[in-house]
């Protein structure tokens, strides 16, 4: 069986099942930003797969904006973790609970 | 053939990265399987005749966001990840998002599948450097140029984040503050 | 029958190793005689006569410091990460090698007939291309590669659990980030000059330019380059990841035996990667003005002097390497990055700019 666009579909959609549920079970920022990148990455992947199948470049562009964008994520994620592991020792997102109650 | 032997070998170490990042506790094991996930990604970008965004995404994934990660994991020398203990309920909550996504990629899987099936055309252009610059300096101008503020905003914005004000500086601001703050009462 | 079919469906996969082989042993034994060069030349400027034991003039040194290597015994410290400790130095090296698949090693060879070859295995070959694998996207892969290899310094660093090792891990790291910027944005005025990111279509494109080779229309981009380079693979003066005085020996200092030769390797293979990008950008690869006049395009005679050339060229900015180190001292910490941030970046892209006015007039 040669892979057509299914298997690729298939292949995104469990990295970024996983990546979902890793948003869920890791309770570390740097952690949940990671699991972000991968599901950002499967969605890419489908980009590229639907490209490759309809002949078409405008798929690759909008890739090319997804990394773009998480570039400035990256930037601006670690800025804010930087500074939050400064305030309070940790990058725990449950000791991210200054303006509870 | 070949082309089935790489897309099993890249989606398997794939899936196989991805599963060991989410068990991992260590930020920085994590941070490695990723970086192997996004790899065998580009791997698979290749097989898809797109060289330009597969060298792109190892140049930009692994070779400056991840190295980034790592690098911010290193100076913090972050230690193991917490268990769920107080919030066990996410488990559940986890399980089950985990468990209808599978659903809905299996059901993709079955309609793409059933679905008649899209010959792809060897000698297309999509992928080529040429046609991805000429697209995106003509027609795709704006978004460009829009994510192009949108990078000067992030870096402006990491420098703000990241910066530490000396001691008179720092009471400048406050003096500021607290003067604005005045103003307002 | 079945042997002939066989034989015509593994053909081209034979071609590629033996190309690859031969590639791998080219560059291996220029990296492990730059060693031996090093050590010889930095000699004669200290006033030393440098290794002259081993073989006549000491050219069998390199396989005696191999050896070495080999048989001594390999120290593992007992707090460390195992599994990144042992997979930093192989990270380093499979990165450092594997650029060498796009070298442009010289022209295509394109006037040999190829139908002496036995079962019909010739038929429809032309051209004999001397680069491994053809890739639309030659810069951007060898830029791509390259940046992937900082993993190996930063790991090595994080996994020995030495405070020598974490901070030349770290600074490393920061400097290899900073520095790739402005080799990145320098490289950009050749390509737009070019208008290909394929390493021999440069190449090409030089030969048709005005001025031969891209180092005249972009010294300053050759000048950035160059400087990046030194950063990118810790050389001297910019070497503070594993500078001796301070930090012992940076992130390799736990690393013993064999796993520290693969770092010695990858720095050295490295150090001939970037000596390649500068030679195929700005001074024009394998091509050598005028040789099209006394040898046939494309001919054999054509194709080895052409490959001479090229070698000759990357020696030529290896030795420059080792000049340099032994001439320059080390930079401070915050003045690497000073310099990389606030003056190399703002260089090269007002170059990159300089560069966009030009073509856009001269294009129209």
């Amino acid at each position: 069986m040669e892979p057509n666009l299914a298997s690729y579909l298939a292949l995104s959609g469990i990295l970024f099942t996983i990546g979902c549920v890793g948003v869920i079970f890791k309770r570390n920022a740097i952690g949940m930003f990671m699991c972000i990148e991968l599901m950002l990455n499967a969605v890419n992947l489908t980009f590229v797969a639907f490209s490759r199948y309809y002949a078409d470049t405008t798929g690759q562009l909008f890739v090319f904006m997804v990394m773009a964008v998480a570039a400035c994520e990256a930037a601006v994620g670690l800025g804010i973790i930087i500074s939050f592991f400064r305030n309070s020792q940790s990058v725990d997102v449950d000791d991210a609970s200054l303006m509870k109650n | 053939m070949v082309g089935t032997a790489l897309f099993f070998l890249f989606a398997g170490f794939a899936i196989m990265c991805a599963i060991s990042m989410v068990y991992h506790k260590n930020p920085l094991y994590s941070a490695i399987s990723l970086v192997g996930v996004f790899i065998s990604l580009s791997c698979i970008y290749v097989t898809l005749a797109a060289p330009f965004i597969a060298a792109v995404q190892i140049l930009i994934y692994a070779g400056a966001i991840m190295v980034l990660v790592v690098f911010v994991i290193m100076l913090l020398n972050l230690d193991d990840d917490r268990p769920l203990n107080r919030l066990r309920y996410l488990y559940a909550i986890g399980g089950g998002l985990g468990v209808v996504l599978l659903a809905q990629t299996l059901f993709v899987f079955y309609a793409v599948l059933r679905a008649p099936n899209q010959p792809v055309d060897p000698n297309t252009s999509a992928g080529k450097t040429l046609t991805i610059g000429q697209a995106m300096y003509t027609e795709y101008l704006l978004p460009v140029e829009i994510v192009g503020v949108l990078l000067m905003m992030a870096i402006i914005g990491s420098v703000m984040l990241a910066r530490r004000l000396s001691q008179p500086q720092l009471e400048l601001v406050v003096e500021r503050e607290e003067e604005l703050r005045g103003e307002d009462d | 029958m079945e042997f002939e079919s066989i034989l015509k469906t593994a053909f081209p996969f034979i071609v590629i190793s033996i190309g690859v082989l031969m590639g791998f042993q080219i560059v291996l034994m220029i990296v492990a005689y730059t060693v031996l060069g090093e050590r010889k030349l930095l000699g004669w400027m200290q006033g030393r006569i440098g290794p002259n034991r081993v073989g006549p003039w000491g050219v069998l040194q390199p396989f005696a410091d191999l050896l070495k290597f080999i048989l001594k015994e390999d120290i593992v410290p007992d707090k460390s990460t195992k599994f990144v400790y042992f997979l930093a130095p192989l990270v380093a090296l499979t990165c450092a090698l594997m650029p060498i698949v796009v070298y442009p090693f010289g022209p295509a060879i394109t006037t040999v007939d190829w139908s002496f070859l036995p079962y019909g295995l010739g038929e429809g070959v032309r051209a004999l291309p001397l680069t491994i694998a053809k890739i639309d996207v030659g810069v951007l892969f060898v830029f791509g590669i390259t940046s992937v290899g900082v993993y190996g310094i930063a790991l090595a660093g994080w996994s020995s659990n030495s405070k020598y090792s974490l901070m030349g891990g770290l600074r490393s790291s920061a400097q290899m980030i900073s520095y790739e910027l402005a080799m990145g944005a320098s490289v950009i005025g050749v390509v737009m000059l070019a208008g290909t990111l394929d390493l021999n279509g440069i190449i090409y494109a030089q030969q048709q330019s005005t001025f031969r080779w891209f180092i005249i229309p972009q010294f300053i981009g050759f000048f950035v380059f160059l400087i990046s380079a030194f950063a990118e693979t810790n050389r001297t003066p910019f070497d503070l990841p594993e500078a001796e005085t301070e930090l012992v020996a940076g992130f390799h200092t736990e690393y013993s035996a064999l796993k520290f030769a693969l770092f010695f390797m990858a720095e050295y293979v490295n150090m001939f990667t970037v000596s390649m990008m500068c030679t195929v950008l700005f001074l024009g690869g394998w091509y050598v003005p005028g040789l099209s006049h006394i040898f046939e395009v494309g001919s054999i005679p054509y194709a080895v002097v052409s490959h001479v050339a090229f070698i000759g060229k990357i020696c030529a900015f290896l030795v420059l390497y080792i000049w340099v180190r032994g001439t320059l001292p080390r930079f401070r910490f915050d003045q690497l990055m000073n310099f990389g941030w606030k003056f190399l970046l703002p260089v090269a892209l007002a170059n990159v700019i300089f560069t966009i006015i030009v073509v856009f007039f001269v294009n129209r």
